[in-house]
C-alpha cells in the first residue's frame, strides 16, 4: 500500500535527517531541542502504530466481504459494539498518555531562573536586532542577524518586535516563540555543543519573510568573551585609503541616517548597527555570504537582491561603491 | 389549517397522479429563460448553481497552488516575485476556505437536505436566493481584485499589525475583510435555513432518531456557523474600522492588542475546520451505508460524536496560538481539549470500520473515495494529535508540517468525501450516471497525487522549512523534496482534470440513472432523477430510519396540501408530527436586487464610512419590496 511505503519513507527520512542539516528540528544540539526531538519521535511512533492498526482492520474488513455471509444478526452486532467500545477506550487511554507526556515535556522546558546571559531580540522587517545590554551602558552593544552565545549555559532570550509579528526559531536549539508588538516574550536556550545554528523567522511578516534568517554561533566561554569584548569596542579606522574614503562617503551619503557605527557620527537606528559588520559571516539577514563583492552588490542594488526591503538604492559611482564596500569590510 | 372560509381550494387528495403532477408543476415551476434564472427560489436550482460556482473556485484555487509549486520547485526561483506570491497564497487560502470549502458543503445541503427530509423547498427560499447572489458577489470581488493585482496579501488569517493601517498599504486588507463579510452573510443565511428546514419541515414520522446522518451533520454544522461566524465578522469589521476611521482595536501603542485579533480569528477559525469537516462526515456515513448494503453501525454514537465535535470545536481555538507565549495552565488546558477531539473522531472511524466489517462492501467510485478518506484522514487526525501537544507544536508550528497536516484533514478529510458525494448524488442531480472508468482513474490519480504531494511536506517541516515563504536559499536541504512535491502536484491536478472531464461528459451523455441507481435508503431516492420542481408528488410518511429499505415497494404518503399555491407541511421538532400546512414563497426578483444593493454598500464602505448610511437606503427599499404583500395565494395564511 502506497501510504505504507510513505511511512517507511518517513521513518528513514527521520534517520537520515537526524545526521545532517543546519536548520532542522531533527538535528537537535540544544537542551530543549533534544527533549523535543525525543517527544516528537515518541509521539510519531505511537501514532504510526495506531494508523497501521486501523489500516489492518480496514483491509481485513474489505477482504472479509468476499466471503458470502448471512445478514447481520443481533449477536454479531453486539459483538461489534463491544469491539468498538474497546477501541474507543484504547483511544482514550492513548490520548490521555500523550497529553500527560506532553505536559511533562512542557514542564521540563520551563524558564531557567539562573540564566548567565540575557539577550534582547527585536524583530524588524526583515532582519534581527540582537541587543547585549549591560548594567554599564558603555559595555552594551548590539549586532544584527548573528548572535554569539557561550555553550553549556542557559541564555535568556527576550523577544520584542518593533513592527509586525515575527517568530524566533532556531530549531536545533529550541522551539519557536513569537515576537509580538506591545509584549515581551521570554525563552531560554542552551547550546550543548559549539556550532553555527541557523534559524529563520517563522511568522509571516510581509514581503521578505522568506529572507529573514539568523545565525546563533555557540562557542566556548573564552571565545565568546573575546568576541563580546571585540564587539563592545568602538569601530577602528582602517589605514587603507580606500576604506578611509569609504568612511567619508558613508557619513556624507544617506547611509548614516539609518545605520549606527560607534566611534563615528553615524547614529541612525532604523537599519542594523554596522559597527562591526565586517566581523559577521553573512549580510542581509543570511541572504549573502559576507565578502567585499557581496557587500558591493548589496549596496549597489538592495531591491533586486531582496525586493521590498527597507534599504533604498543610493546612486553611487563604481569608485564610490568600491570605497564603501572596502570600508564595510574593514569594520571587523 | 386555514381553509375554513374557502372550502373549494384544490388539494392533492382530489387528483390522480398525472393530474396532480401537472398542477404541482404549474404552481412550483421556475419560468424558462433569463427572468426565471434571476427570480427562482427553487432550492435545487440554487443549490446546483452554488455547487458549480464553488467548484469553479476550487479549480481557480488549484491553479494558484500550481503557480506556488512552480515557484517553490527550485531555490531562489524568480517566476513569481514576493508581492505576487503573497497575494497568491493569501488568495489560495481565502478562496479555498471562504469561496470553496464552506460554500460547497452548504450548497450540497441546500440541494439535498430538503429532499432528504421530504419537503418541497428549503425554509426561507428567498433568503436562499439572496445568499447565493451575495456569495457570488464576494467571490467576484476577491477575484477581480486579484486580476487587478490588488488582491489581499496578508494571508487568509490577516494577522494584525501586518494587516493594520500602518503596514497594510492600499485597500488590499480591506478587500479581504469585506470578502469575509460577503461570504459570512451568505453562510449565515444558509445555516438559518438548514436549521429551520430540519427542525420544522421534516416529513411526517421522521422523528429525531430517524433523521439521515448527512442531515444531522448539516444541522450541527449550521449551529456551528451561527455561533462561529459572528466572531469573524466582529474581527473583520473592527479591522476595517481600524483602517478606515482610525480606531485602535488592534494597535498596541494606543491600548489595543495584537493578540485580540488572533483570539477572535481562531474562535471562528477552528470551528471553521469542523464546518467543513462535519458535512463530509455525514457524506461518509451515507455512502458507507449504501455501499455496505446495511444500515450504518452505531447511529446514536455517530450522532453523539457529531454533537460532541461541534461542542469541543469551540474549546480549542488557542491551539493555533501555542507559540504566542501563553500561561502554562492555558497551554495544558488547550492541549487536553485539542487531544480530546480525537475521541469523537475515533468513535466515528470505528463505527465506519464496523459498518464495513458487518456489511458487503461494494467498491464503486463513491466508496473508493470514502476508503481514500479513511486512509488519509486518519493520518491527518494523528498529525492533529501531534500538533495539539504544545512542545511538539513549538517545533512544527508555521512550518510545512502544518501545511501537510491540514491538507490531510481538509483534502483527505473533506474533499475526498465531497468527490465521493458528487459521484454518489450526481445521478440524482443530473439524472445521469458518471463514468465508473473515469471515476476510478480520477480516484487513483487524486489519491496517489495527493499523498505524494503532501506527505513529504511533513518531513520538510521537521527539516525546518517555514510556511508562507516565496523562496528558499540553495544551501537549505529542501530543494530535492520540493521538486518532488511540485511534480506530484501535477499528478494530483491531472486527477482533478479527469474528474472535471467526467462531470462535463456525464452531464451530456451519461447513462440514464433512474430513481434509485445505488439502491440507497434515504428519501431523496424516492423521487425521479432529477427531481421535479415540487420534489415529491405526495409527501412521504417515514416509519423507519431507512425508509426505502424498510418499505421497498411503496412509501406511505400524506395528503391534504393545496395545489393552487406553494404549500408544505410544518411538523413538530421531536416527533415530526404534522402541525400545519404553511405556504412557501414564490419566485421573486427582490432577493437579487437586495443582494445588489448590499454589494454596493459593502464595497463602497471600503472607501468611505458614509457608505454605511447612504448605502443602507437602497437596501431598505429592496427589502421593503421583498416583504411587501403581493396579493398572491401564498400571502393568505
Amino acid at each position: 500500500m502506497k501510504a505504507g511505503a510513505a511511512v517507511v519513507l518517513f521513518v528513514s527520512a527521520i534517520l537520515i535527517a537526524g545526521c545532517n542539516g543546519a536548520q532542522s528540528a531533527l538535528n537537535a544540539e540544544g537542551a530543549a531541542a533534544v527533549q523535543l526531538k525525543h517527544l516528537i519521535i515518541g509521539i510519531v511512533v505511537v501514532c504510526s502504530v495506531v494508523w497501521a492498526l486501523v489500516m489492518v482492520v480496514l483491509v481485513l474488513a474489505l477482504l472479509r466481504a468476499r466471503t458470502p455471509r448471512e445478514s447481520p444478526s443481533s449477536e454479531s452486532e453486539r459483538r461489534m459494539g463491544k469491539l468498538v467500545t474497546a477501541a474507543v477506550a484504547a483511544t482514550v487511554v492513548i490520548i490521555a498518555g500523550l497529553t500527560i507526556a506532553s505536559f511533562y515535556a512542557t514542564r521540563g522546558l520551563g524558564m531557567s531562573e539562573d540564566a548567565t546571559l540575557a539577550i534582547k531580540v527585536r524583530g524588524q522587517q526583515w532582519w534581527w536586532q540582537f541587543i547585549y545590554d549591560d548594567v554599564d551602558p558603555a559595555k552594551s552593544f548590539q549586532t544584527a542577524n548573528e548572535m554569539h552565545i557561550p555553550v553549556g549555559v542557559d541564555i535568556r532570550i527576550e523577544l520584542e518586535s518593533s513592527d509586525v509579528i515575527h517568530s524566533f526559531w532556531v530549531p536545533s536549539l529550541a522551539g519557536k516563540r513569537d515576537l509580538i508588538p506591545g509584549r515581551q516574550n521570554v525563552i531560554t536556550i542552551r547550546a550543548e555543543r559549539p556550532g553555527v545554528y541557523r534559524g529563520q523567522c517563522a511568522e509571516f511578516c510581509g514581503l521578505q519573510h522568506s529572507h529573514m534568517a539568523l545565525f546563533v554561533i555557540a562557542e566556548d566561554m573564552a571565545a565568546y568573551q573575546r568576541w563580546a569584548a571585540a564587539q563592545r569596542a568602538s569601530s577602528v579606522s582602517s589605514a587603507d585609503p580606500e576604506a578611509t574614503a569609504g568612511k567619508a562617503l558613508f557619513m556624507r551619503k544617506p547611509c548614516a541616517a539609518c545605520h549606527t557605527i560607534r566611534g563615528t557620527e553615524a547614529s541612525g537606528s532604523t537599519g542594523p548597527d554596522l559597527t562591526h559588520v565586517g566581523s559577521r559571516q553573512t549580510i542581509a539577514a543570511g541572504l549573502l555570504d559576507n565578502t567585499r563583492g557581496s557587500l558591493a552588490a548589496w549596496i549597489a542594488d538592495p531591491q533586486t537582491l531582496k525586493p521590498g526591503n527597507n534599504m533604498p538604492m543610493v546612486p553611487l559611482s563604481s569608485d564610490e561603491l568600491r570605497q564603501l564596500s572596502a570600508y564595510m569590510e574593514s569594520l571587523k | 389549517m386555514t381553509n375554513d372560509n374557502k372550502p373549494a381550494q384544490p388539494t392533492d387528495l382530489m387528483f390522480g397522479d398525472d393530474e396532480l403532477e401537472r398542477r404541482l408543476a404549474q404552481t412550483w415551476r421556475t419560468p424558462a429563460g433569463v427572468w426565471g434564472a434571476l427570480t427562482t427560489v427553487d432550492h435545487k436550482i440554487i443549490g446546483r448553481r452554488y455547487i458549480v460556482t464553488a467548484f469553479v473556485f476550487l479549480a481557480l484555487g488549484g491553479l494558484l497552488a500550481l503557480a506556488m509549486r512552480l515557484q517553490l520547485a527550485q531555490p531562489e526561483a524568480r517566476f513569481i516575485g514576493p508581492d505576487r506570491y503573497n497575494q497568491i497564497f493569501t488568495m489560495h487560502g481565502s478562496n479555498m476556505m471562504f469561496l470553496f470549502a464552506v460554500p460547497v458543503m452548504e450548497a450540497m445541503a441546500v440541494y439535498l437536505v430538503p429532499l432528504m427530509v421530504g419537503t418541497r423547498n428549503i425554509a426561507f427560499p428567498r433568503l436562499n436566493a439572496f445568499s447565493y447572489w451575495i456569495y457570488l458577489a464576494g467571490g467576484l470581488l476577491l477575484w477581480i481584485s486579484f486580476a487587478l493585482d490588488t488582491a489581499p496579501d496578508v494571508g487568509w488569517f490577516a494577522y494584525v499589525p501586518l494587516s493594520g493601517p500602518q503596514y497594510g498599504a492600499g485597500k488590499r486588507a480591506d478587500l479581504w475583510a469585506q470578502m469575509i463579510t460577503f461570504t459570512e452573510v451568505a453562510a449565515l443565511a444558509v445555516a438559518v435555513e438548514i436549521v429551520v428546514t430540519v427542525f420544522k419541515q421534516r416529513a411526517p414520522g421522521m422523528s429525531l432518531d430517524r433523521i439521515p446522518l448527512f442531515v444531522w451533520s448539516m444541522l450541527v454544522t449550521a449551529f456551528l456557523v451561527i455561533m462561529a461566524m459572528p466572531a469573524i465578522m466582529l474581527a473583520s469589521s473592527t479591522l476595517i474600522l481600524d483602517r478606515l476611521v482610525g480606531t485602535h482595536f488592534y494597535n498596541p501603542t494606543e491600548g489595543g492588542d495584537a493578540l485580540l485579533w488572533q483570539h477572535l480569528f481562531w474562535f471562528f477559525g477552528h470551528p471553521e475546520v469542523y464546518i467543513i469537516f462535519l458535512p463530509a462526515v455525514g457524506m461518509v456515513s451515507t455512502i458507507i451505508a449504501t455501499f455496505s448494503r446495511r444500515p450504518v453501525f452505531g447511529y446514536l454514537p455517530l450522532v453523539m460524536a457529531l454533537i460532541a465535535t461541534g461542542l469541543l470545536a469551540f474549546g480549542l481555538w488557542v491551539h493555533h496560538m501555542f507559540v504566542v507565549g501563553l500561561p502554562k495552565l492555558g497551554e495544558s488546558f488547550f492541549t487536553a481539549s485539542s487531544m480530546a477531539i480525537a475521541i469523537p473522531a475515533g468513535i466515528q472511524i470505528f463505527c465506519w470500520l464496523a459498518t464495513l466489517w458487518g456489511g458487503q462492501p461494494v467498491l464503486k467510485t463513491p466508496m473508493l473515495f470514502v476508503l481514500g478518506f479513511i486512509v488519509t484522514f486518519v493520518i491527518g487526525g494523528l498529525t492533529g494529535v501531534m500538533v495539539a501537544s504544545v512542545p511538539f507544536d513549538t517545533q512544527v508550528h508555521d512550518t510545512y508540517f502544518v501545511v501537510a497536516h491540514f491538507h490531510y484533514v481538509l483534502v483527505g478529510g473533506a474533499v475526498f468525501p465531497l468527490l465521493g458525494a458528487i459521484y454518489y448524488w450526481f445521478p440524482k442531480i443530473s439524472g445521469r450516471m458518471m463514468s465508473e472508468t473515469l471515476g476510478r482513474w480520477a480516484f487513483a490519480l487524486i489519491f496517489a497525487g495527493f499523498n505524494l504531494t503532501f506527505f513529504p511536506m511533513h518531513i520538510l517541516g521537521l527539516e525546518g522549512m517555514p510556511r508562507r515563504i516565496y523562496t528558499y536559499q540553495p544551501e537549505m536541504p529542501w530543494a530535492g523534496m520540493n521538486m518532488f512535491v511540485s511534480f506530484s502536484a501535477l499528478i494530483l491536478s491531472l486527477g482533478f482534470l479527469v474528474f472535471f472531464v467526467d462531470v462535463i461528459r456525464s452531464t451530456r451523455s451519461g447513462q440514464i440513472a433512474g430513481e434509485n441507481p445505488w439502491g440507497a435508503s434515504t428519501l431523496e431516492w424516492a423521487t425521479s432523477s432529477p427531481p421535479p420542481c415540487f420534489n415529491f408528488r405526495r409527501i412521504p410518511v417515514v416509519g423507519a430510519r431507512d425508509p426505502l429499505w424498510s418499505q421497498p415497494e411503496e412509501l406511505t404518503v400524506a395528503g391534504g396540501l393545496r395545489t393552487d399555491r406553494r404549500e408544505l407541511i410544518v411538523s413538530s421538532v421531536v416527533e415530526a408530527q404534522p402541525e400545519a400546512s404553511e405556504s412557501s414563497p414564490r419566485n421573486s426578483i427582490w432577493p437579487l436586487l437586495a443582494a445588489l444593493a448590499t454589494t454596493v454598500m459593502l464595497i463602497w464602505s471600503i472607501f468611505s464610512p458614509w457608505a454605511v448610511i447612504w448605502g443602507s437606503i437602497p437596501i431598505g427599499i429592496t427589502l421593503t419590496g421583498w416583504f411587501w404583500p403581493k396579493q398572491t395565494p401564498e400571502d393568505e395564511s
